[in-house]
């Protein structure tokens, strides 16, 4: 699938462009607020996600592709589980037990808790965003 | 809390975190992928023994993972049959993790080395897991991550017998997880807990109290089916020597030598540690039927290993058969009978270990996989084919060698039972031995015995070291811890006591 499924339509396009970017902030703002109201890591990472497949459908798998690269993607798929896995070794290493957030660590702990829950919703968001946005290059013939 | 406090956590986390590093790292430079893994693994194996150590000291460590108490949080309960099988998991994975270095090199192409050593480290990250953990749900999700990486690893070859195999393996196995999912979704609606020593405590209070009952019974039911399935029980084995036999062989000998061990080990934990050994084992017989299941896949699977002509199926076939032994000392449900079985995963990994990668050093030399060809071989690669034979040995039973320990303890625990019953399993024990006798001399007499059909090709052409070194560890374990049995038995017997509360 070289070209879009709805050819030139500039309407299309136009808006697919310009609504990409808002989609990416809204995705990034469920991200932030995941510890403290609904939402999260897989929510956010899934809604990042579905900016890359409108632009896909919209521009065309090719465009979508130059803007989120394999070189990119790979990384980041890894290093999702990375951040969730050496958080969880962190707390170990503050005395805790694996994933033990609210430990007292250089600040009080409900702040530690805060951090490392956000740091680990981010890690969650990052992997399922890329796993997500390859899954569907690979389906749409990779 | 000192770090020892921490190594129910560290043997997982090993693994997994290695499974992540390796396609970044693999993605710079494929060559660091191996060396990475088997250190990995080998800190996995030095941690496995640690805890083994830790726990034989201090008895049952219970984790409590984000430092939730149980029941309300995950505990990762680690008791002598957790830390044994972690010892024999991070063994046979660093055993085919040394060959993987020379045999992957030929056997895929290069762009699957990476995904090759993630989807291994996310095995056995997957397998130690489920060994260590005490959370029913928490098991769950890592048979998926191991059922899942080896659907994944029996298709890497890309053939489209492997890949048609590997497609029967996934949808058998998805059954097996839905079933498993089932019953525990019906155990969640009875007691409202997952954590195992939480529900058994629970479940005693239900049984045979009217419609409670019946539903134990139904999610008992559904967890017999599904983990039968992943540890391929006689009747639903169908998907296991397509599987085992179409891997690479490293990979067929982590299958065969440990994976299905792991749904043994599922089997053990719901028969032993969430329902009462007492309950299985009289009020409802579940012990004793699958006792009868075993025994029927001793035989059977050594009569279909018998008309096969290609050795890695006949080694797949012979798997049916030795899980039979594993699950017959399981459904015994005596001392003897228990410590036998568990034993049997021990010796039966190393065996099968060094008999599939015995297999792949012949396929990487000759690319030979029919039994008629091999013969002359015991010339052209003689320590490979020694290590075969005795391998061959342990897993008839012959003394010295290690399987003859544990096929003793099982016709010790077979005897325990003093039914009749126990002698029909005692028979069907010999019988199965020297069925197997059957196949696998049937592999040394061509290899040592019988002409070639070319006598210029059979030039000494040894395997290269790098995969010579595990089969020769392998062959050299079945022969040691056959004539010193209380290395293993010392976790494997206060492992059968515990499980069965004796």
């Amino acid at each position: 699938m070289s070209e879009s499924l709805f050819g030139e339509d500039v309407i299309v396009r136009t808006i697919a462009r310009l609504v990409a970017p808002f989609i990416q902030l809204f995705g990034l703002y469920v991200l932030m607020h995941g510890h403290v109201s609904p939402g999260g890591g897989f929510q956010a990472g899934v809604i990042i996600a579905s900016s890359f497949i409108l632009l896909a459908l919209a521009l065309g798998l090719p465009e979508s592709k130059e803007r989120f690269k394999k070189t990119i993607r790979l990384p980041m798929e890894s290093s999702g589980p990375l951040i969730f896995a050496l958080i969880g070794v962190t707390c170990i290493l503050a005395g805790g037990y694996y994933l033990q957030y609210g430990i007292a660590f250089l600040f009080p702990p409900a702040v530690v808790s805060a951090i490392l829950i956000s740091a680990v919703e981010i890690g969650i968001g990052i992997t399922v965003l890329a796993m997500i946005v390859t899954i569907f290059y690979a389906m749409a013939g990779d | 809390m000192t770090w020892a406090s921490h190594l129910p956590i560290i043997v997982v986390l090993i693994p997994l975190l290695t499974a992540y590093i390796t396609p970044m790292l693999g993605w710079m430079d494929k060559r660091i992928c191996n060396p990475l893994v088997i250190v990995s693994t080998s800190f996995a194996f030095i941690a496995s023994l640690l805890l083994a150590r830790s726990v034989l000291t201090r008895g049952v460590i219970s984790y409590h993972m984000g430092g939730f108490a149980p029941p309300f949080g995950i505990a990762l309960v680690v008791d002598y049959f957790g830390a044994y099988m972690c010892i024999v998991i991070s063994f046979l994975t660093l055993m085919a993790a040394i060959y993987s270095r020379e045999y992957i090199a030929k056997e895929l192409h290069e762009s699957k080395t990476a995904p090759y050593y993630t989807l291994l480290m996310l095995m056995t990250g997957g397998m130690m897991g489920a060994s260590v953990t005490g959370d029913l749900f928490n098991m769950f999700v890592f048979f998926e991550i191991l059922s899942i990486s080896s659907y994944a690893l029996v298709a890497i070859t890309g053939k489209k017998v492997a890949i048609l195999a590997s497609y029967k393996y996934l949808l058998l196995g998805a059954i097996g997880t839905s079933f498993t999912l089932v019953g525990i979704a019906y155990l969640y609606i009875l007691t409202g807990t997952l954590n195992m020593a939480d529900l058994s405590v629970r479940l005693a209070s239900l049984y045979g109290v009217g419609r409670s009952s019946w539903t134990l019974l139904v999610a008992l039911a559904f967890f017999m089916v599904g983990y039968s399935i992943k540890a391929a029980l006689f009747p639903l084995h169908t998907w296991l020597p397509d599987a085992h036999s179409m891997a690479p062989s490293s990979i067929s000998a982590v299958l065969s030598g440990i994976l299905i061990k792991v749904g043994a080990l599922a089997l053990i934990r719901v028969l032993f540690n969430i329902f009462q050994p007492e309950f299985v084992v009289e009020t409802i017989p579940v012990t004793s039927m699958i006792s009868w299941m075993a025994a029927v896949a001793i035989i059977v699977g050594s009569l279909f290993a018998i008309s096969q002509v290609d050795l890695k199926r006949m080694l797949a076939y012979s798997s049916v058969a030795h899980i039979g032994f594993i699950i017959l000392g399981v459904g015994l449900a005596t001392g003897y009978g228990t410590t036998g079985g568990i034993l049997h995963i021990f010796n039966h990994a190393m065996a099968k270990g060094c008999l599939f990668l015995c297999a792949g050093a012949i396929i990487y030399k000759t690319g030979l996989r029919n039994i008629d060809d091999l013969a002359g071989l015991g010339n052209k690669m003689p320590f490979t084919m020694a290590a075969f034979t005795i391998a061959a040995l342990s897993m008839i039973g012959i003394p010295p060698t290690a399987g003859f320990i544990s096929k003793f303890y099982l016709g010790l625990g077979a005897l325990e039972t003093g039914t009749w019953s126990g002698w029909v399993f005692i028979g069907a024990i010999l019988l199965g031995s020297l069925l197997t006798a059957i196949f696998y001399m049937r592999v040394i007499n061509n290899i040592y015995f019988k002409e070639p059909l070319h006598r210029e090709d059979v030039q000494r052409d040894e395997t290269p070291l790098g995969m010579l070194i595990p089969i020769l560890i392998l062959a050299g374990g079945c022969v040691i811890f056959g004539i010193f049995p209380r290395i293993p038995l010392s976790l494997a017997e206060p492992a059968a006591k515990l499980l069965l509360g004796i």
